[in-house]
């Protein structure tokens, strides 16, 4: 099966190859009507290579392993961890789990969507940020919790999201 | 190995596997079920146990069982109308329609929805929860199938007949949680999708999220136009359906009130489907003979079918040679009606209407097709199905069970028992098979039935003597039987001269634009029996007999496979593999 984007460049050329390798490392011959339990590892795998998971990419994953591309990005869409489209370069994460949303995490993200004029799980147009939910990091003792790709800031408030924007550099 | 069980006091037994649910039915207890959906004759089963709808009491166990796919046990007791069952499938029901639309009055599926069903069968005159609603896009994109998706209830029905049937792959669950529906990857469209239009999902579909694009009113306006000639083909399966819009018996084959009705309608001529369907027999039989004489090309696929047509071009483009040209009967009789007929009755071919009433979606789809469309005139115009034809019917005020038998117009009314068998799964195959037996043997074969090849089974092979050729034939309906056998000719180990294949499990009969049949597929079965009860009482069964398919090759035509033949009658395929 060879890559299915007419115009991709070198880069992702390779890209493609190489996640061709991985899935055919995996053990599918030995149970092929079990396939599509490799197909979060293999997702997993690609979004770490892309970056995202675009549709020539969730054709190439459906090809590979003999299901749908319906059922593909039925997976991908039902997993927040997983997007298919690009990324901004900070990642600005809210805890929305209990203990966050209790100490108002809900605030929290309304500001940050207020002050970057996006909704949750979008990037904004200058491709600085993307700003996303997700549910426990496991230090509910600061809620409500932000992160920013890898550092933490514990004890939010809509007051404070001004400052931690002001932070990131670039 | 039987298990015995109790449901309400009553003892039955039941073969181990079986469902709460399935044994109930033994008794004739009904337990309410919504997500839940089987083609018995097709073993077809979609239990996903989504909707909760069929929950039971079981005696020793604390919570409530989904009777639709909870598996019987030794000594079990089950109650299914206790206060809390009944109160809970009243709650779940009530959550369901929480975010329901209640535009039941102008849902295209108003009276066959079986969520409306359920809310008048257990009585739900008030509803507790208002919930938020969703607020998706109406997909209205394709020429075929309309996608409602604010009243997707996320049973999963329609995925079945997407990606188990049919094997084509577009629908899946997507999104989680109050987004959640059933949509193509990436959200798209059904038109940028490989959907064949087969409309399988709309007959599994229980709500209004999944119904055909509409085309009743333009046929009201064409007939309302005095500079039009309208004319109208019909389908040969849709004669043996129609009759269950009105409340006739399934198998009622209604041929003549359908024409009644149509005339009555104010279509200026009503012809049939089948006059096409004996000239695609011409033609394709012709193709047939040469390929296999000449052993070359083999097998030759059949081409009538719109969707099966689409599949092949997304799935299998590397064998985009190997079905036969000749066009659908449809686009044939569009094609005749905008040439021969129109030059006959002196009217030009853009004001002449062609509508047809097909048992189908992707025949909307079909005639929309730009290759069908010379000069920017479409050969077909208008494609209304089974279910569209009885709404105007209805909507006319005609009473059409009391309708007297009407007779098809001339000369595009003319047909043979041949014709009418396209309606089933085999019907194409075996018609060709009648008039190849003559051609070869060079006279009239007085054995025309080819019962070898009828019947629901998904996939049916059969050496036939045609005319002193043994020839290897096989038919299958459904699109994942038709993968299969795809594959197996692939591999190399299938060796056919011949392939008849229907993107519907049973053929035309079962229809994406067949009156809904709900899983019921002994409507099916009458229906399929009707048609051969058509064939076997009409005077003419074999298409090359047909005396105005005779008068059609001496005065325009020529020869079958002539080269007017070949402009007027015959296509090419595309292939779709990148879109």
């Amino acid at each position: 099966m060879s890559c299915q984007c007419g115009n991709a460049t070198p880069a992702d050329r390779a890209k493609f190859e190489e996640l061709g390798k991985y899935i055919s490392s995996l053990p599918i011959a030995e149970n092929p009507s079990r396939s599509r339990g490799f197909l979060i590892q293999t997702l997993h795998r690609a979004q770490s290579m892309f970056g995202y998971l675009p549709e020539e990419v969730q054709k190439f994953v459906a090809a590979e392993l003999k299901i749908s591309p319906a059922d593909v990005y039925g997976v991908i869409s039902f997993y927040s961890f997983f997007t298919d489209k690009p990324l901004g370069r900070h990642k600005i994460n809210v805890c929305t789990g209990t203990a966050c949303f209790v100490k108002g995490a809900g605030k929290v993200l309304e500001e940050f969507k207020r002050r970057l004029g996006v909704s949750e799980g979008e990037t904004t147009a200058d491709g600085r940020f993307f700003l996303g939910a997700l549910r426990c990091v496991g230090a509910c003792s600061l809620a409500p919790v932000v992160m920013v790709d890898d550092r933490v800031y514990g004890n939010m408030t809509a007051e404070k999201v001004a400052d931690v924007l002001a932070q990131i550099a670039d | 190995m039987k298990i015995n069980l109790k449901i309400n006091d009553q003892p039955v037994s039941v073969d181990s596997g079986c469902t709460i649910l399935e044994a109930a039915e033994k008794l004739e207890i009904k337990i309410p079920t919504l997500c839940h959906f089987t083609m018995d004759c097709f073993n077809v089963e979609h239990r996903s146990g989504s909707c909760r709808v069929c929950v039971v009491e079981v005696k020793g166990r604390p919570n409530l069982a989904p009777a639709c796919c909870t598996p019987v046990v030794e000594g079990m007791e089950v109650r299914t109308n206790t206060l809390r069952a009944i109160n809970a499938r009243r709650t779940i029901l009530d959550l369901l329609l929480s975010n329901h639309p209640k535009d039941c009055l102008t849902c295209p599926k108003n009276l066959e929805c079986q969520l409306q069903a359920l809310a008048q069968e257990m009585g739900l005159h008030h509803l507790l929860y208002k919930g938020e609603q969703s607020t998706f896009n109406k997909d209205l994109s394709s020429f075929a199938i309309a996608r409602d998706l604010d009243k997707c209830i996320m049973c999963r029905r329609c995925e079945t007949a997407c990606n188990k049937v049919q094997t084509v792959g577009v629908l899946s669950g997507v999104n989680r949680g109050f987004r959640a529906v059933v949509a193509p990857a990436g959200m798209k469209r059904l038109a940028d999708t490989e959907c064949v239009f087969c409309g399988q999902c709309v007959q599994a579909c229980p709500v209004g999220a999944l119904s055909e694009i509409d085309y009743k009113y333009p046929v009201w306006r064409a007939l309302n136009d005095a500079s039009k000639t309208v004319i109208v083909q019909t389908a040969p399966a849709v004669r043996v359906a129609i009759g269950e819009c009105f409340g006739m018996e399934p198998g009622a084959v209604s041929t003549g009130k359908m024409v009644t009705a149509l005339r009555m309608l104010g279509f200026d001529k009503v012809f049939d489907t089948d006059f096409a369907a004996d000239l695609t027999i011409m033609e394709e039989t012709t193709e047939l003979i040469d390929r296999v004489t000449k052993n070359h090309d083999l097998p030759i696929l059949t081409s009538c079918c719109p969707g099966w047509v689409k599949f092949l071009e997304h799935q299998f483009p590397e064998l985009i040679y190997m079905p036969s040209s000749a066009k659908s009967p449809q686009q044939m009789f569009g094609a005749i009606a905008k040439s021969y007929y129109a030059e006959k009755i002196g009217v030009k071919p853009e004001d002449l209407i062609v509508v047809s009433v097909m048992p189908c979606l992707a025949k909307k789809y079909e005639a929309a097709r730009p290759e069908f469309a010379p000069n920017g005139v479409r050969d077909v115009d208008i494609v209304i199905s089974t279910r569209e034809l009885a709404d105007m019917i209805r909507e006319a005020g005609i009473q059409f069970e009391e309708l007297e038998d009407g007779v098809y117009d001339s000369p595009l009314g003319e047909s043979t028992g041949a014709a009418v068998i396209f309606g089933a799964t085999g019907g194409v195959l075996e018609a060709a098979l009648r008039t190849a037996a003559d051609w070869i043997a060079g006279q009239d074969v007085r054995e025309i039935d080819f019962k070898a090849v009828r019947g629901m089974a998904g996939i049916k092979e059969a050496t036939v003597n045609v005319g002193g050729i043994e020839l290897r034939a096989a038919v299958c309906s459904g699109l994942g039987n038709a993968r299969k056998l795809l594959e197996k000719i692939e591999r190399g180990e299938a060796n056919y001269h011949a392939i008849e294949i229907m993107a519907c499990p049973g053929g035309c009969i079962n229809g994406g634009g067949q009156p809904y049949h709900h899983g019921d597929t002994s409507r099916l079965e009458k229906r399929m029996a009707a048609l051969y009860r058509a064939d076997a009482g009409l005077p003419i069964r074999k298409s090359h007999q047909n005396p105005d398919i005779i008068k059609l090759y001496e005065e325009f035509l020529g020869e079958p496979g002539s080269h007017a033949a070949h402009k007027l009658l015959h296509t090419a395929y595309i292939d779709r593999k990148n879109g």
